[in-house]
């Protein structure tokens, strides 16, 4: 498949997304769903300022809500505690007209003093909240972190309904306080119970944690949503990390939904039956193999590129991958708003490779050491099955297999030549720009160590640019020159796929994070299995 | 034999400060650390700062001495620390995970001495037969299967062809969710004794005393029943008290595939993200676990044969 061809199939992915939304059923009311979180076996903590996992957020969304939400079918943050907001000329401040009908689980209304409650305290040092980084554009952050201040003077109350909020730069504050990472909180309850009993503003209400097995959840009747929202009566989120186990019980219609690694995702596409059950998104992660663009021989974009022209990526997405992934055009995924459709990338050619290799004075090769874990998809089986085909450009790749937390730790810490990871890509187009901005951290995502003065500008002048059109013009030219620039080896942008029974409505395909799923907008028929059905 | 039991807990406290030692150092050496795990396998990373105080928050960021020091004079006053990801007590971690894990290990053990022990005892009484050869071979495949595979097989088997139990979950604590990770973790076990069952009593079936025995007429129950039995005893009780004891340690998997709430699955977790204190803490109730069970062995071994003096 070419590479335009397969974009072609990927946008249609993207509009395939909500199949599931569409059906042209009449909504039922009540019963149980059985939701799994595949990303390891326990739930640390159920306070989700305090955690930067994946399975706390499938399980915060249960019950949290934040001042803005995302939505996976536009793409773009949007009110959700909030119904009007007004802007100042200058970009800074930010006045919310904040929900009047909103109530927390422990019957507290919402109100002004609830934001400012639940930012000051992510912000406080002491409780060293991973979700800081999210508020940290809040005027008067930086004196809370440092001690000189105990609230942000940004966070400004008007009214109980109105809140005024003053940022340090004028990019917009959606992508930053749509996540599930910064809910709001009731200021009536201190903040260091939320870790066992929490108390929330979303469509269900905790109920039980089973660590390590389970947690539950039922409806909460004074959830703000639309209509009779949520649907469901009771809510089990079983943490299920084992992908063999979670297959066992979806075909044993023990669990509703399941996300499939590849193998599976081959198996349910042979079978009849579990085929029709299929939601596919190309989420935004971009799978790379980055380079420390600081030391020999990878501080010369030839031998970057050089790599990207050795490996045949189409062929190991579909031999190894099963077809679970897009091939990357560059870092920018397709279903950024900043992805340019006219892209070329780079094609398999290991000629070309060797000639830009013998081009930087490397006529004899270069060794290429890639630390990895053992993910199946953007692991040490991947680096192993480029092997053979570097050498053909004289490139003699090696993988050195490490634990997770070792990888994590080695390149966050710039201990490196060159690993291989899947990176966010997404879902705020300058957000991810700023990881190849020069004066961002290594340790906060400038993990290659790029530096590009074109590159530099055009994020800066992102960052002041308030129309949308504009600014993702301006980082999809700076998507451009990373692509030439070559950083790291475009892999492939992930197709997340999750498997749901027949009787499961209202899955969208959230190119975010496929798992994490509106609750409050799934519903099941009565030919559910007689214990969780509608009665 | 009050001053037995009271020297052997005594002696416990030293290897469980050796232990408690052994255990900081590895994992202050090891690569990786809690503060570079949170990056949500890539989907964020944190300032420079953040880490700085997140490091802060937990200790991290004091010598190693220092670190050891603090952690030694808590271990002292019983204290645990607190879990980096949950920041909550420990020991509050642990509490809520160790019912699960009895149940899991007892039950395994259950299914291991009741089925493994006669099974052995019936294999040795007719060595050759049929039912030995089914039993050595049922106990060699036991012992050779992995736990991960076994369990996936029952699931399969007992959950998604025959409807009969749920494939995974704690449920409550009902009996029908324990069965299957009981069976999975029980078999090796199971096996085991089996082997060392039937080893020991054709072992005891041969020596002078059962022949003495069989001269003097002693019917073959009465000769089970008073020179077998206890005689074998010894090496049943040594090969029992060491899979229970291991039992606690060797359930993550089943746990893991199993969701069950146990604390091997808070131990594998807690290592892939660099809890320390958690870890910690889970080793040594383990250990300690393991080191009960012994000086249970040991009073067992006094009160089967009289030959054993408590000192």
């Amino acid at each position: 498949m070419t590479i335009r061809a397969t974009i072609g199939a990927l946008l249609l992915a993207g509009t395939a997304l909500c199949a599931p939304a569409t059906w042209a059923q009449e909504v039922q009311r009540g019963g149980t769903l059985n939701f799994t979180a595949p990303y390891g076996s326990s739930v640390g903590t159920l306070d989700i300022t305090a955690s930067a996992e994946v399975q706390t957020e499938i399980v915060a969304h249960a019950m949290h809500r934040s001042l803005y939400k995302w939505n996976p079918e536009t793409g773009k943050p949007e009110p959700d505690l909030f119904t009007e907001v007004s802007v100042s000329d200058d970009g800074l401040t930010y006045t919310y007209k904040l929900r009047s009908d909103a109530v927390f689980h422990n019957d507290k209304p919402f109100t002004a003093d609830d934001v400012i409650f639940s930012y000051n305290r992510i912000a406080t040092p002491a409780t060293a909240s991973p979700s800081a980084n999210f508020i940290s554009r809040i005027k008067g952050f930086d004196e809370v972190q440092g001690g000189s201040a105990t609230e942000m003077s940004g966070l400004r109350k008007i009214d109980d309904h109105t809140l005024e909020i003053t940022f340090t730069a004028s990019q917009d504050p959606g992508f930053d306080l749509m996540q599930n990472y910064v809910p709001i909180y009731p200021s009536n309850v201190d903040g260091s119970t939320q870790a066992t009993q929490p108390v929330g503003l979303g469509p269900f209400r905790f109920v039980e944690h089973v660590p390590g097995s389970r947690v539950s959840f039922e409806r909460f009747e004074g959830f703000f949503g639309q209509d009779d929202q949520p649907y469901l009566d009771r809510l089990n989120i079983m943490i299920m990390g084992e992908a063999a186990a979670r297959d066992v019980a979806f075909r044993n219609r023990e669990i509703d939904v399941s996300v499939l690694g590849s193998q599976q995702y081959q198996e349910y596409q042979a079978d009849p039956d579990l085929s029709k059950g299929l939601l596919e998104v190309a989420e935004l992660f971009t799978r790379v193999v980055g380079f420390d663009t600081t030391k020999p021989p990878f501080d010369d974009k030839r031998v970057r590129q050089a790599v990207n022209y050795g490996i045949d990526k189409q062929l190991i997405i579909d031999k190894l991958v099963k077809g679970k992934a897009f091939p990357a055009v560059g870092f920018m995924p397709t279903t950024s708003p900043a992805f340019d459709p006219n892209a070329q990338g780079y094609a398999y050619d290991p000629e070309k490779a060797k000639a830009l290799l013998a081009e930087a004075g490397h006529p004899d090769g270069i060794d290429l050491p890639v630390i990895a874990n053992q993910n199946e998809s953007w692991g040490a089986p991947i680096v192993e099955a480029i092997i053979p085909m570097l050498s053909k450009a004289n490139i003699r790749a090696s993988v050195e297999p490490v634990e997770n937390a070792v990888l994590e730790d080695r390149i966050t810490g710039g201990d490196f030549t060159s690993f291989i990871w899947s990176l966010s890509s997404g879902p705020d187009p300058l957000n991810i720009l700023r990881c190849f901005y020069s004066k961002t951290a290594q340790s906060a995502c400038n993990y290659t160590k790029f530096s590009n003065p074109e590159v530099d500008r055009l994020y800066e002048a992102a960052q002041q640019e308030r129309d949308e059109a504009k600014r993702n013009d301006l980082i999809r030219q700076a998507d451009g020159i990373i692509r030439e620039e070559a950083p790291y080896w475009f892999f492939n942008y992930n197709k997340a796929v999750m498997a749901y029974q027949p009787w499961v409505h209202g899955l969208k395909g959230n190119p975010q994070e496929l798992a994490i799923q509106d609750y409050d907008k799934i519903w099941i028929d009565d030919s559910a299995p007689a214990d969780r059905k509608p009665q | 034999m009050g001053r037995y039991v009271l020297r052997r807990l005594l002696q416990m406290i030293p290897t469980l400060l050796a232990v408690a030692a052994l255990i900081f150092l590895i994992f202050s050496v090891l690569p990786g650390s809690f503060a570079g795990t949170m990056t949500g396998g890539g989907r964020r990373a944190l300032s420079p700062e953040l880490v700085a105080q997140i490091n802060a928050q937990f200790g991290l960021d004091k010598p190693l001495p220092v670190r050891f020091w603090d952690y030694l004079v808590r271990l002292v006053q019983f204290d645990l620390g607190t879990s980096f990801r949950t920041r909550e007590p420990v020991i509050d971690l642990i509490a809520a995970r160790i019912w699960p894990s009895l149940q899991l290990a007892l039950a395994a053990m259950t299914l291991a001495v009741t089925v493994g022990i006669p099974l052995g005892f019936l294999a040795a009484m007719r060595p050759g037969s049929l039912l030995d050869s089914v039993t050595m071979i049922g106990a060699v495949s036991g012992l050779s299967m992995p736990q991960f595979w076994l369990g996936l097989l029952l699931m399969y088997v007992f959950a998604l062809q025959l409807g009969w139990l749920p494939s995974f979950g704690y449920g409550e604590g009902r009996l029908r969710n324990l069965i299957l990770p009981a069976i999975a973790l029980g078999f090796a076990p199971m096996a085991l004794l089996a082997r060392t069952t039937r080893a020991g009593v054709l072992e005891v079936m041969s020596s002078d005393h059962i022949r003495t025995a069989m001269a003097k007429g002693d019917s073959p129950a009465q000769m089970v029943r008073w020179h077998v039995v206890r005689n074998a005893m010894v090496l049943i009780v040594t090969t029992l008290g060491l899979q229970i004891g291991s039992l606690l340690g060797q359930a993550l998997v089943i746990e893991k595939l199993f969701s069950w709430p146990g604390l091997g699955s808070l131990m594998v977790d807690s290592v892939a993200i660099r809890d320390i204190p958690v870890v910690q803490g889970t080793i040594l109730v383990i250990v300690l676990w393991f080191l009960v069970i012994n000086v249970l062995v040991d009073l067992v071994y006094a009160a089967i044969d009289p030959r054993i003096s408590l000192r």
